[in-house]
């Protein structure tokens, strides 16, 4: 088994990090669109959506019946199926694979549930290095509007319910999260995460995202995929 | 302080100074008579007295079913099933085994992490990584190591089930055809539990002698590990 750093392929990996309400989903779909009409292979893939393990991670969150160590597993599971067949394949294949959230969300939040650094990153040794991480850095009460702004109600999880901080949903968000993020501040460093400050316009984000991503790209196959092909022209004519 | 202790890191937030229990594993490859011995010793133990919980893989309220559905598919990959493992193991000792030993009784477990780790060992994961994974398991008080010969294996699984996909060890392609792959998986198998033997200090217990034998052999070993509580009990075996 190869470990994290030391796989070597010829695709390119691209992940977006950040708090809920940073803005990073749109980014990664915004440059998704735009590898793909610059004709790249752009291959995406999603945190907690394997099909073998995600209603596991859905259940025991929706029946409370997580503790540090197993939501720490069945989110390590989750990964290990995704970089099993959705990562490593395309990116032996030379596609660009795109991550929303990776190896990263799993430290910032399993440290603030309260295992222990050393071993959540030993866990995840089994990740392929990304060529960019880019986060996302916002501040907590704009990232808070943000997502009270867009739906009703904050999630249990994603409000870190589960560790008892507050009874008041808002506060322990605040408090959650507000610790989240000093764990992604403290792995820019350690692991070289691309900063983009997420309170800048849309558009600006993006140039800066873009033109980090085309440095990266230098040599990396490009296939025009045909998105439909004239049936009906192909067979007119007449044989000899 | 309490007797027990952690592989590596421990459970956050979890102190081992009221595990009043005891926890017995019994190991061993496929096919090796681990499961009936868990049961006579659960039924021995329960006619002498003492409180028992048994437990076994894939049998999680969390994650149990479902890897056992993903068993059944042909798309688990040898990382991912690791960690499915894992995540059973996990919830079965965080919510079965840990509270019954807080709560005094004998708990008897069909595997630990000596199965899993060398499932995926053989199947050429690193084997300091899953040993780290591992850092949460708590160190038993025996590891009692039912053995027996390839040979005696394919004896026992031709008296009972035939061959089955992942006994065979079927994901590795191994061999022509279930025996072969069969011969060839368990070999290794073995080979990595008599690696772990003097480190984890197994007990060895030759399991190809009569089931009678056996059954006594690990009778006198449990009874040892009860004795100094076992006075009020009076008289285990």
């Amino acid at each position: 088994m190869k470990m994290y750093g030391k796989h070597r392929f010829p695709g390119r990996l691209f992940v977006v990090e950040g708090i809920d309400g940073s803005g990073k989903s749109t980014q990664l779909s915004l440059l998704h669109n735009w590898l793909e009409s610059e004709g790249y292979v752009a291959f995406f893939s999603e945190w907690n959506s394997s099909p073998l393990v995600r209603d596991v991670t859905q259940r025991g969150k929706k029946k409370r019946m997580l503790t540090p160590t197993t939501f720490s597993l069945i989110h390590a599971t989750d990964f290990a199926d995704r970089t099993e067949h959705h990562i490593i394949p395309p990116l032996k294949a030379g596609a660009v694979v795109l991550a929303d959230r990776y190896v990263y969300t799993a430290f910032a939040r399993d440290v603030v549930r309260g295992v222990k650094p050393e071993w959540v990153r030993n866990l995840y040794g089994l990740a392929v290095k990304p060529t960019v991480a880019f986060y996302f850095r916002i501040s907590l009460d704009e990232a808070m509007s943000r997502i009270l702004a867009g739906r009703k109600a904050l999630k249990f999880h994603e409000a870190g319910m589960d560790l008892g901080l507050s009874g008041d949903i808002k506060e322990s968000f605040r408090i959650f999260q507000g610790r989240v993020i000093e764990e992604y501040e403290k792995m820019v460093e350690e692991f070289g995460l691309v900063v983009i400050d997420a309170t800048l316009p849309i558009e600006e984000q993006q140039a800066q995202v873009r033109q980090i991503v085309t440095q990266a790209l230098t040599g990396t196959k490009k296939t025009r995929i045909r998105r439909w092909v004239d049936l009906a022209s192909m067979v007119k004519g007449s044989p000899g | 302080m309490g007797r027990f202790g952690f592989y590596g890191e421990g459970i956050p937030g979890l102190g081992l100074e009221d595990l009043k229990g005891r926890l017995i594993v019994l190991e061993g490859t496929d096919g090796v008579g681990r499961s009936t011995h868990v049961a006579l010793l659960k039924r021995w133990l329960e006619n002498n007295g003492r409180a028992v919980l048994d437990t076994a893989m894939t049998r999680s309220a969390l994650a149990g079913k479902r890897l056992r559905r993903a068993k059944k598919g042909h798309t688990l990959g040898a990382i991912t099933m690791s960690l499915f493992y894992a995540t059973d193991f996990a919830d079965r000792l965080e919510k079965e085994m840990i509270p019954a030993l807080r709560a005094g009784l004998v708990v008897l477990t069909d595997r630990y992490i000596y199965s899993l780790m060398a499932r995926a060992i053989v199947r050429g994961i690193d084997p300091d990584w899953i040993k780290e994974v591992y850092g949460f398991a708590l160190k038993p008080d025996a590891v009692l190591y039912l053995r027996v010969s390839v040979d005696d294996l394919v004896t026992r699984v031709l008296q009972g089930a035939g061959f089955d996909h992942w006994e065979s060890g079927m994901d590795l392609h191994l061999g022509d055809d279930m025996y072969d792959s069969f011969v060839e998986y368990q070999t290794r198998m073995l080979s990595v539990f008599d690696k772990m033997v003097e480190g984890f200090g197994f007990e060895v217990i030759d399991a190809a002698r009569s089931i009678e034998e056996v059954f006594d052999d690990l009778k006198s070993r449990v009874s040892r590990l009860l004795a100094p509580r076992a006075r009020s009990v009076k008289s285990l075996g």
